[in-house]
């Protein structure tokens, strides 16, 4: 079939009506707007079925996602940055609901400063709720981890809410070609969600997420929750086998790119992955054996995969789009637990910080981190995590604090002591 | 609406449907509120919890509740509702579920919720008219967490937080006028200590569609430190002296359901409390307590004479 031009965003919205959502709770914020829009124009068209109702906050939506869930229906929503910050209490208390939708994340650097661009501080704080993560690199990837997010959430192993991450500006307002998948195609790999008995019915009175007393309980529950989490690295990736014998695509737990014979891999997620694949073949141009490795899913920990395809490697270069103030790279560390003590493990793992708040990592930022990590194998000495700033933009942030010093200081006489006001107004 | 189901005590519901045995304080004037509520409303509903005291009724794998029960948090048990609600209707609609397993979506939440932190939440969902029952139980502070002020806390009571010679600067928030000015289908006070008055506004709210708001104040012997065998008397105290006035929105009017011909002095409900045991001794503090005096007597001038609604 012909390919249609579409934006992250409106993959994302494909994928929910392609799902057959039944209702989508929502709340604006940039740059996620344009999913619950273009929802909303299909829904009053009549384009699409479904309920879409606009809360107050995000708080209240994704408590609305997660108790309409829990009734019964296939739930949608989507949010950003802040929004989902501002969510995060209900991410943790849906997940333990054990509440199965799907929320798109359009990932988008946090505040303070406040800005819009993409990084993925925000996705990384809900990694510890319960809330099952998948990370797209391009907008036909968004329309299908929705699809997957469905199977996964709803497969009765697991029974918890997943998360898509898209990169705000780079993915949510870029247009790619997407191949449309076919309805019918899609609704027999994801049939209608069963909801069994779990779920409010007058003839059949339960209650939900009720309080525990001590810790025994719950820790019972909270360790269920962990291991229904756990049962998604197998799920997931007959899922995917099952996706890709359907639909034609590889969306495999890891994007594995020109990795066989690979000495040093990039290790990261997201858009900027592409400008890796990209670095990756002009470093094979030139000899240099290099690949990439791309956990497409990042909870459940894709341990075993990410074990297997590192194994034998020289060094792994992780590339965080995100910062842990005073620890550096959440990935780098992650991967630094997963592989620590395996047998086959690279010896060397170097950490590189970059694409905060949107900002590019170039081409010469991927060779430069190639040839950091040979000396690294070289020396024996893994440095410490880089964080990726040019002499360029250093000159740049320089001419802005000098523009603002100079406001300060013709300003400053006006707003200050009375002296300095009168000279003002002489 | 039919013809009125309770017009005497004897018309109230004979059998009770909430289970005893609840972690509730002996004497828990919001539980006794509550037992009347859900014996107007049945089993067919489901309580959508915000965080308070009422969130120990459910303690796993126990319930007092024949229906169903959701916990949500302290800000958001209206969305809860809310997706309760579109939920039921999408599988009723799809037909996926037969009318008869349909619910009645019921909030449940203390003052704390109710008049802070999920007022946002409450007022968004009257701009969408969303059709559900909501019970406050106000018992006038932060209770589960020990009696902290909450904005529902009335002028000059001791709280856990406001423990001064004149107790809490501030004055209790009008949530029925805040909730009024919505334009709900339904707002209204109640009190256990009043059964017929709370059975008819209950019955009301249940017959009607759209967002029907009802706040139970709700006698704390824990929170207001008097002996629990008194939480009736407080009630009927609270009602009689004019501090708490029953009193129902609906159709853009408010109408007041229970006007004392001869008001109480406020002295004879607060004397009864702990929390305000400091305007009593060592010595009458006069002066506070004409102020709390004058208070109510300006609130009821302000209520033309009407009948009581039959």
């Amino acid at each position: 079939m012909t390919p249609k031009l579409l934006s992250g965003n409106a993959a994302a919205a494909w994928g929910a009506r392609l799902a057959g959502v039944d209702y989508i709770p929502a709340f604006p914020i940039t740059p996620q707007t344009e999913i619950i829009e273009t929802l909303g124009s299909w829904i009053d068209s009549g384009d699409m079925p479904g309920r879409m109702v606009t809360l107050e906050s995000e708080h209240s939506m994704l408590t609305a996602a997660g108790a309409a869930a829990a009734t019964g229906v296939r739930v949608f929503s989507a949010t950003s940055s802040q929004g989902l910050l501002y969510a995060m209490e209900m991410l943790y208390t849906v997940a333990g609901w054990r509440a199965p939708f799907v929320l798109v994340n359009v990932s988008r650097g946090l505040s303070a400063p406040i800005t819009l661009e993409a990084d993925h501080n925000d996705i990384l704080a809900a990694r510890d709720s319960g809330f099952l993560q998948l990370h797209c690199a391009d907008c036909q990837e968004v329309l299908d981890s929705v699809l997957l997010a469905y199977r996964l959430a709803e497969d009765p192993a697991i029974r918890l809410p997943v998360l898509v991450n898209l990169d705000g500006f780079y993915l949510s307002f870029t247009r790619e070609p997407v191949d449309l998948p076919d309805e019918e195609a899609v609704s027999r790999f994801l049939p209608p969600f069963d909801a069994g008995e779990i779920r409010f019915s007058a003839s059949a009175p339960q209650s939900q997420a009720v309080a525990v007393l001590g810790g025994g309980p719950y820790s019972y529950f909270r360790y269920e929750t962990h291991l229904a989490a756990c049962n998604g690295v197998a799920v997931y990736e007959q899922i995917a086998a099952e996706f890709a014998s359907t639909f034609g695509r590889e969306r495999g737990a890891l994007e594995q790119y020109r990795c066989d014979d690979a000495e040093l891999v990039f290790y990261m997620v997201g858009s900027f992955a592409t400008k890796a694949r990209e670095a990756v073949d002009r470093l094979r141009d030139a000899g240099q054996k290099v690949g990439l490795v791309r956990p497409r899913l990042l909870r459940p920990f894709p341990l075993g995969p990410v074990e297997e395809a590192l194994k034998g490697k020289q060094a792994v270069i992780v590339i965080d789009q995100n910062l842990s103030m005073g620890q550096g790279g959440i990935l780098h560390t992650e991967l630094l637990a997963a592989l620590y003590g395996k047998p086959g493990a690279p010896p060397v793992v170097t950490s590189f910080i970059g694409g905060l708040g949107g900002r590019d990592i170039s081409a010469e930022e991927f060779y430069h981190m190639v040839t950091v990590t040979r000396q690294a194998i070289a020396s024996g000495t893994v440095p410490p995590p880089r964080l990726l700033y040019t002499a360029g933009e250093l000159r740049e942030i320089r001419k802005l604090q000098a523009v603002a010093m100079v406001e300060r200081q013709e300003t400053a006489p006006a707003r200050g002591t009375a002296a300095g006001k009168e000279a003002a107004h002489d | 609406m039919t013809e009125q189901r309770f017009k005497r005590m004897k018309d109230l519901p004979s059998t009770h449907l909430l289970g005893t045995g609840t972690p509730m304080c002996s004497g828990c004037g919001g539980l006794e509120a509550l037992h009347q509520i859900y014996d107007v409303l049945g089993d067919k509903t489901v309580f959508v919890n915000a965080a308070g005291c009422m969130t120990l009724l459910s303690v796993y794998p126990f319930t007092p509740f024949r229906g169903s029960w959701l916990y949500t948090a302290m800000a958001s048990a209206p969305a809860g509702a809310q997706g309760v609600r579109d939920a039921l209707d999408i599988l009723a609609q799809q037909g996926r579920m037969p009318a008869q397993d349909d619910l009645g979506v019921v909030v449940l939440t203390g003052d704390g919720s109710a008049y802070g932190m999920g007022l946002s939440a409450t007022s968004a969902a009257m701009d969408r008219n969303l059709d559900f029952i909501y019970i406050c139980y106000d018992n006038e502070g932060y209770g589960n967490t020990g009696q902290q002020a909450s904005s529902a806390t009335p002028h000059a009571a001791l709280t856990a937080t406001s423990g001064g010679s004149r107790g809490y600067p501030g004055y209790k928030k009008d949530l029925f006028g805040i909730w009024a000015a919505h334009r709900p289908a339904y707002v209204a006070t109640v009190i256990g200590s009043e059964p017929l008055d709370l059975a008819r506004k209950i019955e009301k709210a249940r017959e009607m569609k759209g967002s029907r708001m009802i706040i139970a104040l709700a006698p704390c012997p824990t929170g207001w430190d008097y002996d629990p065998k008194d939480s009736v008397e407080v009630g009927r105290l609270a009602v009689k002296t004019g501090v708490w006035p029953l009193k129902e929105y609906i159709d853009g009017k408010v109408v007041h359901t229970r006007v004392p011909r001869e008001r109480a002095p406020v002295e004879d409900y607060l004397q009864l409390q702990g929390r305000f045991g400091h305007l009593f001794a060592p010595q009458k503090n006069t002066a506070l307590l004409e102020e709390i005096q004058a208070r109510v007597d300006t609130y009821w001038a302000g209520v033309e004479p009407q009948r009581p609604a039959s």
